[in-house]
């Protein structure tokens, strides 16, 4: 980590029960300005279960989800609605595609800008000025944001025509138009050819340079994790079981253990 | 061979419906008297009639199958020919004469018909109305509501209640009626935000049902199945109207709040909010992660369908100058909902074409009466199974973008 | 004490009736999570099969307790034939469609068959036979409880020994409780799941229909109506119960019942049914898993 970095999301000891199940327990985890953090695991590790308490869909059993927000003072956001923790910053992708099948690809991003503007019911019936200058950016800034997703072309088409690599990128898309500070991916390459991962790879390091987003993912495909991301979280039944950079993990032989699962406890 | 097994299923369908049918189509006891009817006839309308559907049926069914799997060969930037419907909707050339005759028939009725007609047409539009505020809350937003009935009631009792005992115009009660019906909805929406879809229905047609047994019970208010009497009609400017005159004008006032619910809708689809009630229809976990707020949001849906159904209320109200609870009650709940289903969910024009043909018809073909309700659910079960998008599929705008415009004349 | 007991009774009639039709909702909306709003007809037409092969068979001469269980069981049939046809027409060409879809369709079918009955039929109420033979044995209590309210309670607790036994112990049973637990699995598994969801509508329907004749004979006059408000209880009492829980469902009515009754009986019949409606609300806003339901937390 350089010196000049700056926490952005700090979870501490994050544990979340769903009856007599412990889901995710006692996760501690950072995320710093201008980094791409992975969160990796077996499958059922709770790494998703993990982005549900952080972006409000779950309440978290215990723990503390701290936002501090660039120039901002510092918001604890434990059981806050999910859409105030978009307004705060954080925005996600979903790793079982959720888009809004039956709007266009545009108004999918649409809705990313929706709460970046401010127009009523009354506004929208009198189309005052206002109304129409915020309409009218949130038209541009979606068909820029399709445009360095490369979905341009797709604007006009039904989101539940397009192929599926083209859904993870309008997801990727839609998050992005809420103006975020941390975008949280879930499994963005899941599903897609070597040839479209690659391609996810150079977007994912894009939007870092260029949109100064920093990035939390969760993924399976290794080389990507390992290509990408700065440091890395390793979970297993819940727990956090390794951390550290990309060469640390590869050889850390409880990862190894976690991953080939030989010798694990069924319990 | 392949005809003749079709033939065979058709018949088994036709004994299988003549079998259902018997003991209530053929038989027919009087339990007083102690005699039976047997209508065997009917037996013998069924089996042809059960035969012809069902053959009807399994040519849809497997039409039905082939375009499921046809949509997945095709690709998604297929040209379609655009069907009739379709073109007359979007070419100017086509729909803007279409347009101008039917606002020239809609003006001129009140003057070549007699004042029976023009109050089946009131309340047709009434129809209207309700079916483009329902299709608010339910084909935008998504939100099933099965007692939106209540919201009608409430405007309809807040005029007659207004008006009877403390003298208020109708034009004060009208604004009055709309807000009171909007206040009612979030005030009921509130605490139900949160449930799933089906729930929700439910406990929407609670609602409804209760509305409908306090308006029966609460004699002090409601004055109780009795009803309220002695309604005044609008009045215009003082001026004295007798009952032809006051129809005509309810007629045209009509007329008025269909083009500003069409407005209205209009230009609420394709803005913010409109939107975010879709996305919300869509996906709603999706949609508050994206940062829409769905209380608020869909609080609004409902509080604005409620809107509507309040303001034509007033205008129901006005036009009978007599209710009671039994205008209120699940069927006219169901009959909107139907239009909304048969005109297609989120689609202004299907909706106001599904009203009028769903509340024309029976009044002009005497015999389709008493199918009426019979219909209205066959209507909803087909829709649901054959056309689940309406009969006018509701089309997404296309937004254009300066940057597009540009390429689009570089590559032309 | 009389009248309290009274009251404990007509109530717990009733909540066993409730509890019969509120069966066939919740087994089906455990396996599809589907409201079959339609439910309420299917116990209509039962009632008004039963009563005209009453009917016919009084004018044929045949007498007593032979026509109340041939009457019984011709609506049985009829209840389960009507049950198998609503799910393969409106039902099954719909499964994977958005969720409100089959609802509507339900409401749809709902509409369609109050209306058939309306126009086969008749609109008018119609006095149903007296079919239940007064028990000379019960004549002390005859001011507490009749002869048909007992009728009532013991067909209906056999009636759901009967349907548990079924569910724990046959081959059906367990297929019905997988394919409630998941149904990709239970496919895979080898289980025909469209015979499954069928054999789970008919006996919902069969026991609406024992539902329908049960009041039949108790309230003594039905019309095409009583299946709405009948329906909305029954499932205000599986929803009460915990929507998708057998035994929920058979609570949910128990409790249902002797609440209205009571609230009846000590508070005002007028608004009776704002009763029922009020519970469904409450219960739905303040604890949609019921009394017995587990809360389900929603996958994303």
């Amino acid at each position: 980590m350089a010196e000049n970095t700056q926490k952005l999301l700090e979870v501490r000891e994050l544990t979340m029960d769903f009856g007599g199940l412990r889901a995710v327990d006692s996760i501690t985890l950072e995320v710093c300005t201008g980094e791409i953090v992975a969160l990796i695991g077996p499958n059922g590790a709770g790494k998703t279960t993990f982005f549900n308490c952080v972006t409000g869909i779950y309440k978290p059993t215990r723990g503390e989800i701290l936002v501090h927000p660039p120039e901002q003072k510092t918001y604890k956001i434990n059981g806050f609605k999910p859409n105030r923790v978009t307004a705060m910053g954080l925005a996600r992708t979903f790793q079982n595609i959720r888009l809004f099948q039956n709007m266009t690809v545009l108004e999918n991003v649409m809705i990313g800008r929706h709460c970046r503007t401010t127009t009523n019911i009354l506004g929208a019936i009198l189309r005052g000025k206002n109304t129409n200058r915020q309409e009218r950016e949130t038209i541009e800034r979606s068909y820029e944001l399709l445009e360095k997703v490369g979905l341009v072309h797709f604007a006009d088409e039904f989101a539940k025509n397009l192929p599926y690599g083209a859904q993870r990128r309008l997801e990727i898309a839609r998050a992005m138009a809420t103006d975020p500070f941390l975008l949280l991916l879930d499994e963005p390459a899941a599903g897609m050819n070597p040839q479209e991962t690659k391609d996810l790879d150079e977007l994912i390091v894009r939007i870092k340079d260029t949109e100064n987003i920093s990035i939390l993912l969760i993924e399976h495909d290794m080389k990507l994790v390992m290509n990408i991301s700065e440091r890395i979280y390793v979970m297993e039944y819940g727990k956090k079981i390794a951390h550290g950079s990309p060469q640390e993990i590869r050889s850390n032989p409880k990862v190894i253990e976690a991953y080939l699962g030989e010798g694990g406890d069924d319990a | 061979m392949a005809m003749i097994s079709y033939l065979k299923s058709c018949l088994i369908a036709a004994i299988w419906f003549v079998f259902l049918t018997f003991p209530l189509m053929v038989v027919k006891v009087n339990t007083l008297k102690n005699t039976v009817e047997w209508r065997w006839m009917n037996m013998l309308w069924v089996a042809i009639g059960a035969f012809i559907l069902s053959a009807v049926w399994r040519w849809a069914m497997e039409r039905r199958a082939r375009g499921a799997s046809q949509k997945e060969q095709e690709s998604s930037d297929s040209d379609k020919k655009p069907s009739l419907g379709e073109r007359l909707l979007e070419d100017p050339k086509l729909y803007r004469p279409l347009l101008g005759l039917v606002v020239a028939l809609a003006l001129l009725m009140p003057w070549v018909s007699e004042m029976y007609q023009v109050t089946i047409w009131v309340f047709a539009l009434i129809y209207v109305v309700l079916g483009l505020g329902l299709n608010i809350t339910v084909g935008l937003a998504g939100l099933l509501d099965l007692g939106y009935v209540a919201f009608f009631g409430v405007g309809a009792y807040t005029y007659a209640i207004l008006n009877t005992r403390f003298g208020l115009d109708f034009w004060i009660c009208l604004p009055i009626g709309g807000l009171t019906g909007a206040l009612v909805g979030v005030l009921l929406g509130f605490p139900i935000l949160r449930l799933r879809g089906d729930y929700l229905a439910i406990v929407t047609l609670g609602f409804g049902s209760i509305a409908k047994i306090v308006y029966e019970n609460w004699e002090g208010v409601f004055n109780g199945a009795r009803g309220i009497e002695k309604i005044a009609r609008p009045g215009f400017f003082g001026m004295e109207m007798d009952i032809s005159a006051a129809t005509t004008f309810t007629y045209y006032l009509m007329l008025v709040m269909v083009v500003f619910t069409i407005f209205v809708t209009n230009r609420l689809k394709d803005s913010r909010i409109g939107r975010a009630w879709m996305a919300l229809r869509e996906d709603e976990i999706a949609c508050v992660a994206m940062g829409v707020d769905m209380a608020r949001t869909k609080l609004g849906a409902y509080a604005l369908g409620a809107f509507w159904a309040g303001l034509v209320g007033v205008i129901f109200a006005s036009q009978t100058t007599y209710i009671n609870p039994a205008s209120f009650d699940f069927m006219l709940s169901a009959i909107v909902l139907s239009m909304v289903v048969l005109g297609g969910m989120g689609s202004i024009v299907g909706v106001v074409i599904a009203a009028l043909v769903l509340n024309l018809l029976p009044e002009y073909l005497r015999a389709f009466e008493d199918y009426r309700m019979l219909v209205f659910g066959a209507v909803m079960v087909l829709m649901m199974l054959f056309r689940p998008q309406g009969l006018v599929s509701n089309v997404r705008k296309t937004y254009t973008h300066s940057k597009k415009v540009h390429a689009e004349e570089a590559n032309g | 004490m009389d009248y309290f007991l009274e009251l404990f009774l007509s109530g717990l009639t009733r909540g066993s009736i409730y509890a019969l039709i509120a069966l066939g909702y919740t087994m089906v909306y455990g396996i599809i999570q589907l409201i079959n709003f339609a439910h309420g007809e299917i116990y209509m037409i039962g009632a008004f099969v039963a009563l005209v092969v009453s009917g016919v068979l009084t004018i044929y001469g045949f007498s007593g307790v032979s026509i109340l269980i041939l009457a019984a069981l011709i609506a049985i049939i009829y209840s389960a034939a009507y049950g198998y046809t609503l799910e393969k027409i409106a039902y099954r060409p719909l499964r994977g469609a958005p969720r409100l879809s089959p609802l509507i369709s339900a409401i749809g079918m709902s509409l369609f068959l109050q209306n058939y009955v309306l126009l086969a039929q008749t609109a008018d109420f119609l006095p149903f036979p007296e079919l239940v033979p007064e028990f000379e044995f019960m004549e002390p209590i005859a001011h507490i409880m009749g002869s048909a309210e007992l009728i009532i309670l013991i067909t209906s607790a056999i009636t759901m020994i009967g349907l548990t036994l079924l569910i724990k112990y046959t081959r059906i049973g367990k297929a019905m409780r997988a394919t409630q637990q998941d149904m990709v699995m239970a496919r895979l598994t080898g289980i025909n799941v469209d015979r499954v969801i069928s054999v789970t509508f008919i006996i919902g329907s069969v026991l609406a229909a024992i539902a329908g004749v049960l009041v039949g004979s108790y309230i003594g006059q039905i019309n095409y109506f009583i299946g709405f408000m009948a329906g909305v209880k029954a499932f205000t009492a599986a929803v009460l119960g915990g929507i998708g829980n057998i035994p929920g469902a058979a609570l949910g009515g128990l409790v249902l019942g002797l609440a209205e009754a009571m609230a009846a009986g000590y508070i005002s019949s007028a608004y009776e049914d704002v009763f029922a409606f009020g519970v469904l609300v409450l219960i739905l806003i303040l604890r949609p898993s019921g009394l017995l339901g587990k809360a389900v937390k929603q996958k994303v």
